[in-house]
């Protein structure tokens, strides 16, 4: 593994430790007080930080440093988490997203950008907290460290602790030799008190010590009287700590420096001692012990553990200890080989421990999943070829040849759904990114607007996230931009001077529903009416609902904005994201109260590669229709069938009446309506609600169908989702349930139509 | 069949000249990925009608066109006989329904003659220039002008 390969994992943690960030400080931001949650975010920029270190990515460790003071301060509660310290600390968030991109890919940051939020930062850790210098003295940067070695090769859980006997002061042959000549210096006391979060994330604080000794002439006490009983003692606990005297020419930031990626688990005091004051003077017996012994240290923990002859069961204990530590450690190892390998050791450790509460991950190159997501398609197709031939040559139907072909069936699905599995992502990233895009667009136009997020969690294929983003941000641009009013406006108007917005992800139907709501002014129906006569869009005496004139929002060409502005209004409208959503099999629309603000409503596909469908016939063609959207299939009878003004029938199923929706006639397929009699009826539910019964003339099975893209050589066409290849090898259209429905709800498929006419 | 050959000399480029009822036209071969017979389409709904419908090329959905009906002749009713040119415009990939695949030509520019002036739209829209070869005429067609970039004209 070479160096290039190592920044990359680097950046990947940046990734997720920027995520882990972004939303501990959202949740600050909510009124989260845990003391976990600050620890999680110092944690984060703390291990950015320390990578970066070992890269020598000087901007980011810099930055990044100013960050974690002022973070230090949150986290010893010197410094309130008010709303507006994080607004600072929100900003240098994405500044520290800003470095991270830009040490991976090239290219610039806003300077003056990061110049002012470091100065901020910096005056809420002085200005408001004079005590802070003391946080300030552990000195940035790894590269400060001289030999931060300790936490790479953190294999050995301390054995003092698991043993859980009463220690004994020990020395080792080679002491003598190892010992440097005294040196000119200071006298320097150090008081170490691990905690045990020090232990439990992989940290040894023999090795600490063992650095320590590197900087001088040491002497080392143990202050062992908090050991409780052996029956009384919690194995994974910290019970000692250490005195340290340290003569030497280094500085004490130096010393703090050493304990630089365990400083937030122990208590750690340095001070400059009176020459005067000698080692035999310490109420302890100092007892040198020679660390370097722990060099070797699955050796060590073996002789340690049998000269002290402990019990079984610890012995098991502080091996199981010693396994799982050495998984980290193993995680770590590709850091092993870099110049400073603790500080990405250190983020590897911490993430981890994040992974062990979490479950294993790996990760995998997007393209081989791609691969085999391509592969289980093409199998579903053959499988179904294969099962199709077999029973038009297999009258009898009992072969064991059928059998086999349903045990195949059944395994193929399985495939395939752990497959989907594997792409199936929460839409948190993406709605992440969000929040800092509000934050962003409402600095710029001077709004006070809160994001409200909901359902983060909701899993979705990769490719729809990966697609979801362009036209979310954009529409998230519009709606600071033009849907929340001035703050100004917005107190005239009664309301919180604060807007809001909300995003919502759920999954529905088979479907994922993303709502973005705004509480802004909602569409101004007038003006968008007069943009549209003035546009050529409609007709100066076009007679439109108040639905139909939201709606157009959507056409081409079509930007309501006043002025240009430099956020939205960049010529790229709101068709442009209608297409894109539609190129993913999606639909959106909206729905606005003037005064109250607008909500839109996108739904899109769970994946954009397989569903379950119903395979029926309508005039003599066969169409899928999305087994989601089915409720119920019913055989209607004469009786049930109403008429209802000129050419709308109504079929009553258990006393309620639902409109019947002839699918070829809709589809154009033939030019009368069916007798509803002779076909089948699905019941469907849509997205707009409502049911409504979708008349085909007969049902010929159920089938999983791989989808495939109509756009890709084609175009959109009204009230067909998609295409797909059936067991024959012929290609059948998937039906858009809701966009048929909408078709009989009398909305046009018009636009579409111009547009497939072009082709 | 006889080829009009001329030597690879610099300039010249490759056509494949196909029958129309009948008249004779031909396309760029750089073009052309593949010819086949035909299948029956699946229809499209709400296709305009020189759309036939898509039919499945290894995996991929692929619209036919019935290049009659496009060019404003009366449609095609497809027989076995008829092959389907599968082409590459732009990004997309379509089949063009033909009625059969009579010639490939290698040409240099001189042998192309200007289209006359006619007083159809359509066919000034898609003629690029005449062909005379063995007193035949051939018309060069341009594929991208049959079906410009839905994109760029909805912009």
């Amino acid at each position: 593994m070479d160096m290039n390969e190592i920044k990359e994992i680097f950046f990947q943690e940046c990734e997720e430790q920027l995520a882990e960030l972004e939303s501990g400080l959202l949740k600050l931001n909510d009124g989260d007080r845990d003391p976990e949650t600050v620890n999680a975010v110092f944690r984060a920029v703390h291990s950015i930080k320390g990578g970066a270190g070992a890269f020598g990515l000087d901007d980011l460790v810099s930055f990044a440093h100013v960050f974690e003071t002022t973070l230090d301060c949150v986290r010893s509660n010197k410094l309130e988490p008010t709303p507006d310290v994080l607004k600072v600390m929100l900003k240098s968030a994405d500044v520290l997203a800003d470095l991270v991109s830009a040490s991976r890919d090239g290219g610039g940051v806003d300077e003056s950008r990061s110049r002012s939020l470091v100065k901020e930062l910096e005056a809420l850790a002085h200005g408001e907290l004079p005590s802070s210098s003391g946080h300030d003295a552990p000195k940035p940067a790894a590269k400060a460290a001289p030999a931060p070695a300790p936490a790479a090769k953190a294999e050995l859980p301390k054995p003092s602790d698991d043993s859980g006997f009463q220690p004994i002061p020990f020395s080792f042959d080679g002491f003598g030799e190892d010992e440097e000549p005294a040196i000119e210096g200071s006298l320097y006391e150090v008081s170490f008190k691990p905690r045990r979060e020090l232990y439990s994330k992989g940290n040894e604080a023999a090795l600490l010590l063992r650095d320590l000794s590197r900087l001088g002439e040491m002497s080392i006490n143990c202050d062992t009287d908090a050991l409780p009983a052996l029956d009384k003692m919690d194995p994974e606990a910290s019970y000692f700590s250490w005195k340290i005297s340290i003569k030497t020419t280094k500085s004490e930031d130096d010393i703090r420096a050493v304990f630089e990626f365990a400083e937030w688990d122990c208590d750690l005091e340095v001070k400059l001692a009176e020459e005067a004051v000698s080692n035999e003077e310490l109420p302890m017996v100092p007892v040198p012990f020679d660390l370097s012994i722990l060099d070797d240290v699955s050796a060590g923990e073996e002789e340690t553990a049998s000269e002290r002859g402990v019990s079984e069961e610890t012995v098991a204990a502080a091996l199981s200890a010693a396994e799982t530590a050495s998984n980290v450690s193993r995680a770590a190892r590709v850091a092993e080989k870099k110049e400073s390998a603790a500080a990405t050791a250190a983020a590897q450790n911490n993430a981890a421990a994040a992974a062990a509460g979490a479950g294993q991950t790996i990760r995998v190159d997007l393209d081989r999943v791609d691969r085999l997501i391509n592969l289980v398609g093409e199998l579903v197709i053959n499988q179904a070829m294969l099962s199709q031939s077999v029973v038009e040559n297999d009258a009898t139907g009992t072969s064991a040849v059928n059998m086999g072909l349903e045990e195949l069936q059944q395994l193929t699905r399985e495939i395939q759904d752990s497959v989907m599995a594997i792409r199936a992502q929460p839409v948190k990233p993406v709605f992440q990114r969000m929040s800092r895009i509000v934050r962003e667009v409402a600095d710029m136009v001077g709004k006070s607007i809160r994001l409200v997020t909901e359902g983060e969690n909701t899993e979705v294929d990769k490719t729809v996230i990966d697609k979801i983003a362009e036209p979310l941000t954009h529409m998230i641009r519009n709606a600071v931009d033009h849907g929340i009013e001035s703050p100004e406006k917005r107190e005239a108007a009664g309301k919180d001077p604060e807007g809001t917005i909300k995003l919502t992800a759920k999954h529905r139907s088979g479907r994922i529903l993303i709502e973005l709501a705004d509480d802004g002014a909602g569409i101004n129906r007038e003006r968008v009416r007069q943009k549209a006569i003035d546009n050529d869009i409609i007709a100066a005496d076009a007679n439109l609902s108040d639905d139909e004139i939201d709606n157009l929002i959507f056409m081409a060409g079509f930007s309501t904005a006043d002025k240009i502005s430099d956020i939205s209004g960049r010529g790229v409208g709101m068709d442009v994201v209608k297409r894109s959503i539609q190129a993913l099999g999606g639909r959106i629309s909206i729905s606005s109260r003037p005064g109250y603000g607008s909500t839109f409503t996108m739904s899109l596909p769970l994946t954009l590669a397989v569903l379950d469908g119903m395979v029926v016939t309508v005039a003599g063609q066969t169409l899928v229709v999305p087994l989601t959207a089915i409720v119920e299939t019913l055989q209607p009878e004469a009786s049930a069938i109403h008429s209802f003004g000129a050419n709308q029938r109504l079929i009553s199923i258990r006393n309620s009446f639902c409109p019947l929706v002839d699918v070829g006639r809709v589809l154009n397929y033939r030019a009368t309506q069916a007798n509803p009699v002779e076909g089948v009826a699905l019941l469907v539910e849509s997205e707009g609600g409502g049911q409504r019964a979708l008349m085909v003339d007969a049902i010929q099975g159920q089938r999983q169908v791989v989808i495939k893209s109509l756009e890709a050589n084609y175009t959109h066409v009204p009230g067909i989702a998609a295409a797909t290849i059936l067991g024959d090898g012929r290609v059948a259209l998937i039906l858009d349930v809701d966009a048929v429905v909408a078709a009989s709800r009398g909305q046009s498929m018009k636009p579409e139509m111009s547009l497939a006419a072009t082709g | 069949m006889s080829y009009a050959v001329k030597n690879l000399v610099q300039g010249s480029k490759e056509l494949i000249a196909f029958r129309i009822s009948d008249q004779e036209f031909c396309v760029n071969i750089m073009s052309v990925r593949e010819i086949r017979g035909w299948t029956q389409a699946t229809p499209l709904p709400h296709a305009p009608a020189y759309v036939m419908g898509v039919i499945n090329l290894r995996g991929a959905v692929l619209p036919i066109i019935d290049l009659s009906a496009r060019l404003g002749m009366k449609d095609a009713e497809p027989t076995a006989r008829h092959v389907i040119i599968v082409a590459q415009m732009k990004t997309k990939v379509v089949g063009l329904l033909v009625e059969a695949v009579s010639d490939i030509l290698t040409i240099t520019d001189e042998n192309i003659q200007p289209v006359p002036e006619v007083s159809s739209d359509l066919e000034r829209l898609y003629a690029r220039g005449i062909l005379a070869i063995d007193k035949r005429m051939i018309c060069m067609i341009e594929l991208d002008a049959l079906f410009p970039d839905k994109e760029s004209e909805v912009a």
